[in-house]
């Protein structure tokens, strides 16, 4: 059974339709990729799968349960996480904080707790901060763990935004262009933490990303969609020589 | 045990300035101490609403007239049932009594006026909430202006005093302590992430509207239990004590002192509240200049007098006591 | 149904007042996106020009009372204000927005003379206050203490709600803290229609803001001063990246906005013709809320707005209570907001995300 399951899902702005009848399947601990060109829609699929939007139409399910109109935070809750394309740290707080955050959904501490620092909440915090220091030292960034996060470099913020999400421990990442504004080796290095996230904590990853050589290099499958639609969907191969692929990135050309 | 210390430390200390802080710092310096200590409760608990959880209400000064007119209302009325209950105590006893009740029924009802607002208001963003928090803070005031049984526009008067320096900065320790102890867990992370970024926040599994009407609710108790510690000071009550400028004065506090920092808000509050006392023979030419000097800070050091400097730095060092 | 429609009509006339400071509002929120919480003040004091100017003995001995003396009044109070205006603006917030020099000569000046008067209580005391402040003032700009890079609209709101605190006890210093009483410049004369009395103030109040409304709409829509406006309003730093002087556009915003708040001055003094140096606040208020109200930003939206809070104003004193005058206004605006969050013809944005 899949994961994560869109089924016929259409979205509108005004006259303009962003994604129509689409479909996106992903089975347990898949690496998939969304491409398209530019304006494809693949932002808007991210933001109806983590309930930025509301689909018109369609049915977006995970694990078996419909989440599609839910709060964005529900469904976080629920398991699926996801990274910004435009990044959208919590700039005055540290690295740490930063991954903290995201752990505060598997508390068991309550206001009391909090207000009258029980040692309940204490040993909590002890655990929180343990396991956030030890998810950065996998991003490499254990280091810079009590700087503020907008004084990190552009690529330690793509790597806390990916740190950041898995923390929040989803069934499924979704991750918009991790890649963009990356150097040549750290986009090798990012290919690695995609993997690693999927083997070490199991999650699947749905991947939204314009550098070839990243999507080609980690994903397992491939989707093109194009206004909205699905173009072509199968593995890197294929789709590098699928006819209607190369027509929508070449333009007709 | 340590925070048992601490409490004990902090009884003793303050009771035992009890005795004779006034006699060394005379009645009228007594007073500005008392009124210092009050505007800190209420600077430090608007500032988890405006300076951590980055939402910008100006109505505070309604959930503070609503604390001041419910502990007020609860004494005058409930005295002497709740004298006659407690008439084994002595009359310090039941003072204490007396008072306690009053800032519960105060904290209880400015925290449900907090929740009444905060549902609907806290949908809005940036001007439109704080335009709407202090429409709800002017329409709390002028329903009190209506209500006859607390006097009215002709003000509350008779109110006992039984609020003095100590049950004010008893209540400034616990504010302080509540609030730093908040943004120290996982709800101060919650309450700052939505100040950074609300959408990434609801991203990460924050309710955002939850922690939002949260901050909102434990700001406005804090204004009530401030509220009733001031009624019981100074014994009358006029609905003009909680005009809009006096939230424009608590913004002013914690703005000037430096937002989202404990200190920053207990700075500015006792600098604004000793300022404007000092310089009160000077009349007009006082609230002029303090104006120039709220204008110059904001100019040139709009991160406020304390900046980003700050002994604390939320979540920075975990598994502290207080 | 007649004293329904008396009531329609002097809603109008109040709403219409409301209005005029809600443009004010609306516009400058429109170029800076800052709720200029010393608007109100600046109707105050456009109240207080238009008393002065019309009890000034030149203008008495000349005019008396014609109807010159109304358009002298309203002329010189709406030119005052427009001063006003560029000045908040020049020394208040575009500092707040960068660097520019003699903001702290400017403040420090106004320090230095209040300190004069009330040291030595004679004017060559004052001034040389004022100069010992201006001097200072340059010495430490020269010295390199200039204005923060950053700010944020946090920022901003203080300053204004700094300026309008200095407005209104820099009124009570100069203007004294009693009330005044504004002279009637303008005949009371009742006024048939049909069944109705209206008074011949109300119908003035009226007819000026309207007049007021349409100038101003034409000076928005169709000169080139209001195109800047427009495309300022719309993005502040494509207009700039354009060759727009922002600067100059934002100061004739103020400009335009603060000598509409005086005409209101004068007009609201006019039906009700007790001033004193605070009666800016609460008009201030509710004037913002009419711009909220009509959605902050939109001019209709402001003349709309006002309407709706003068309409209400009148109605709630006429069938309820009138101690819940103050609070009509907000009532209303909470309805209105958290039916509609962005006003009646406010535009909804939200955020890319």
């Amino acid at each position: 059974m899949a994961i994560l399951d869109v089924k016929g899902c259409t979205k509108t702005f005004g006259g303009l339709v962003a994604v129509k009848d689409l479909n996106i399947s992903l089975r347990q601990g898949a690496l998939y990729g969304l491409i398209g060109p530019n304006g494809a829609g693949k932002t808007t699929i991210f933001n109806l799968i983590t309930g930025v939007y509301t689909p018109d139409e369609g049915t977006i399910t995970l694990a078996g349960h419909e989440i599609q109109g839910r709060k964005a935070s529900a469904i976080a809750r629920l398991g699926i996480s996801r990274t910004f394309q435009n990044i959208r740290l919590f700039g005055s707080m540290t690295v740490l904080e930063n991954v903290k955050v995201s752990q505060h959904m598997r508390k068991s501490q309550g206001l009391m707790d909090a207000i009258l620092r029980t040692s309940r909440l204490r040993e909590e915090e002890e655990r929180i901060e343990r396991d956030a220091m030890e998810l950065l030292k996998i991003f490499h960034l254990d280091e810079r763990a009590h700087d503020q996060a907008r004084t990190l470099p552009y690529g330690s913020q793509r790597r806390l935004e990916i740190a950041r999400a898995l923390a929040t421990e989803p069934k499924v990442l979704l991750l918009d262009e991790p890649a963009a504004g990356m150097n040549p080796q750290e986009a090798v290095e990012l290919m690695h933490l995609i993997k690693r996230s999927r083997d070490d904590f199991g999650v699947t990853v749905l991947l939204v990303e314009h550098n070839m050589k990243v999507v080609m290099g980690v994903c397992e499958t491939i989707q093109v969609v194009d206004y909205g639609e699905t173009i072509a969907l199968g593995a890197p191969r294929e789709i590098q020589e699928d006819p209607r692929v190369i027509e929508a990135y070449l333009g007709g050309a | 045990m340590k925070k048992a210390a601490f409490w004990i430390a902090a009884l003793a200390v303050l009771g035992g300035l009890q005795l004779f802080v006034r006699d060394i710092v005379g009645a009228y310096n007594y007073q500005i101490l008392v009124l210092v200590g009050i505007n800190i409760i209420l600077a430090v608990s608007l500032n988890l609403i405006n300076g951590y959880t980055g939402q910008f209400s100006i109505g505070h000064a309604g959930f503070y007239a609503v604390g001041a007119y419910t502990c007020a209302g609860v004494v005058v009325y409930g005295q002497e049932a709740i004298r006659g209950a407690t008439g084994f105590l002595p009359e310090l006893g039941q003072n204490t009594v007396l008072l306690l009740v009053g800032l519960l029924c105060a904290a209880i009802a400015a925290g449900l006026a907090g929740l009444a607002v905060g549902i609907p208001s806290l949908r809005l963003r940036g001007d439109y909430l704080a335009i709407v928090t202090l429409g709800f803070g002017e329409i709390i005031r002028v329903l009190i202006l209506n209500v006859e049984a607390v006097g009215g526009a002709r003000g509350f008067s008779g109110i006992p005093q039984l609020s003095n320096f100590f049950w004010v900065y008893l209540g400034v320790v616990v504010t302080v302590v509540t609030v730093h102890n908040l943004v120290q867990s996982s709800y101060g992370r919650a309450f700052i992430s939505i100040r950074d970024d609300e959408i990434a926040a609801e991203a990460m599994g924050v309710d955002t509207t939850r922690f939002k009407v949260l901050s909102f609710v434990v700001s406005s108790i804090f204004a009530g239990i401030a509220g009733g510690l001031f009624a019981h000071f100074t014994m009358y009550l006029h609905p003009n004590t909680f005009l809009f400028t006096t939230s424009f004065y608590l913004i002013i506090m914690i703005v000037v002192g430096g937002l989202g920092s404990i200190e920053g808000a207990i700075t500015g509050a006792i600098l604004v509240t000793v300022l404007l006392e000092v310089f009160r023979e000077f009349g007009a030419f006082r609230l002029v200049n303090f104006a120039i000097l709220l204008v110059l800070i904001m100019i040139y050091r709009p991160t406020g007098l304390l900046g980003s400097w700050t002994l604390v730095r939320a979540g920075r060092r975990p598994g502290r006591a207080a | 149904m007649e004293t329904f429609l008396q009531q329609v009509i002097n809603g109008i006339s109040q709403g219409s007042a409301y209005a005029l400071l809600a443009l004010g509002y609306t516009m400058v929120y429109g170029v800076l996106r800052l709720i200029n919480f010393a608007h109100g003040d600046v109707y105050m004091v456009g109240a207080f020009a238009g008393y002065y100017i019309a009890n000034n003995d030149a203008v008495q001995a000349n005019l008396g009372a014609s109807w010159m003396t109304a358009v002298v009044v309203m002329a010189g109070s709406m030119a005052v204000c427009a001063f006003l205006g560029i000045l908040i603006e020049r020394f208040a917030y575009r500092p707040g927005r960068g660097n520019s020099p003699y903001t702290l000569a400017f403040w420090l000046a106004i320090v230095g003379s209040s300190v004069g008067r009330m040291v030595g209580g004679s004017t060559p005391a004052l001034l040389a206050g004022a100069a010992a402040g201006a001097v200072l003032g340059v010495g430490l700009d020269r010295l390199g203490i200039r204005p923060a890079r950053q700010s944020s609209h946090l920022t901003l709101l203080i300053i204004a709600i700094g300026v309008s605190l200095f407005l209104e006890n820099g009124g009570q210093l100069a203007f004294g803290a009693d009330p005044k009483f504004f002279p009637e410049i303008i005949p009371t004369r009742r006024i048939q229609l049909g069944g109705l009395t209206v008074d011949s103030q109300r119908l003035t109040v009226l007819g000026v803001s309207v007049v007021l409304m349409v100038l101003l709409t034409l000076i928005i829509n169709y000169t080139k001063t209001g195109k800047a406006m427009r495309a300022v309003s719309f993005n502040l730093d494509a207009a700039k990246l354009m060759g727009i002087n922002t600067d100059r556009i934002i100061a004739f915003t103020f400009a335009l906005g603060s000598a509409l708040a005086g005409a209101g001055g004068i007009l609201v003094s006019l039906l009700y013709p007790r001033i004193d140096p605070l009666m800016g606040i609460m008009p201030g208020l509710k004037a913002f809320v009419a711009a909220v109200l009509g959605g902050i930003g939109s001019v209709p939206g402001a003349m709309v707005g006002g309407l709706i809070i003068g309409l209400a104003e009148v109605m709630a004193v006429g069938y309820g209570q009138s101690t819940y005058r103050d609070a009509t206004a907000f009532v209303i605006l909470v309805l209105i907001l958290l039916l509609r969050p962005s006003g009646i013809m406010g535009k909804r944005t939200s955020e890319k995300v």
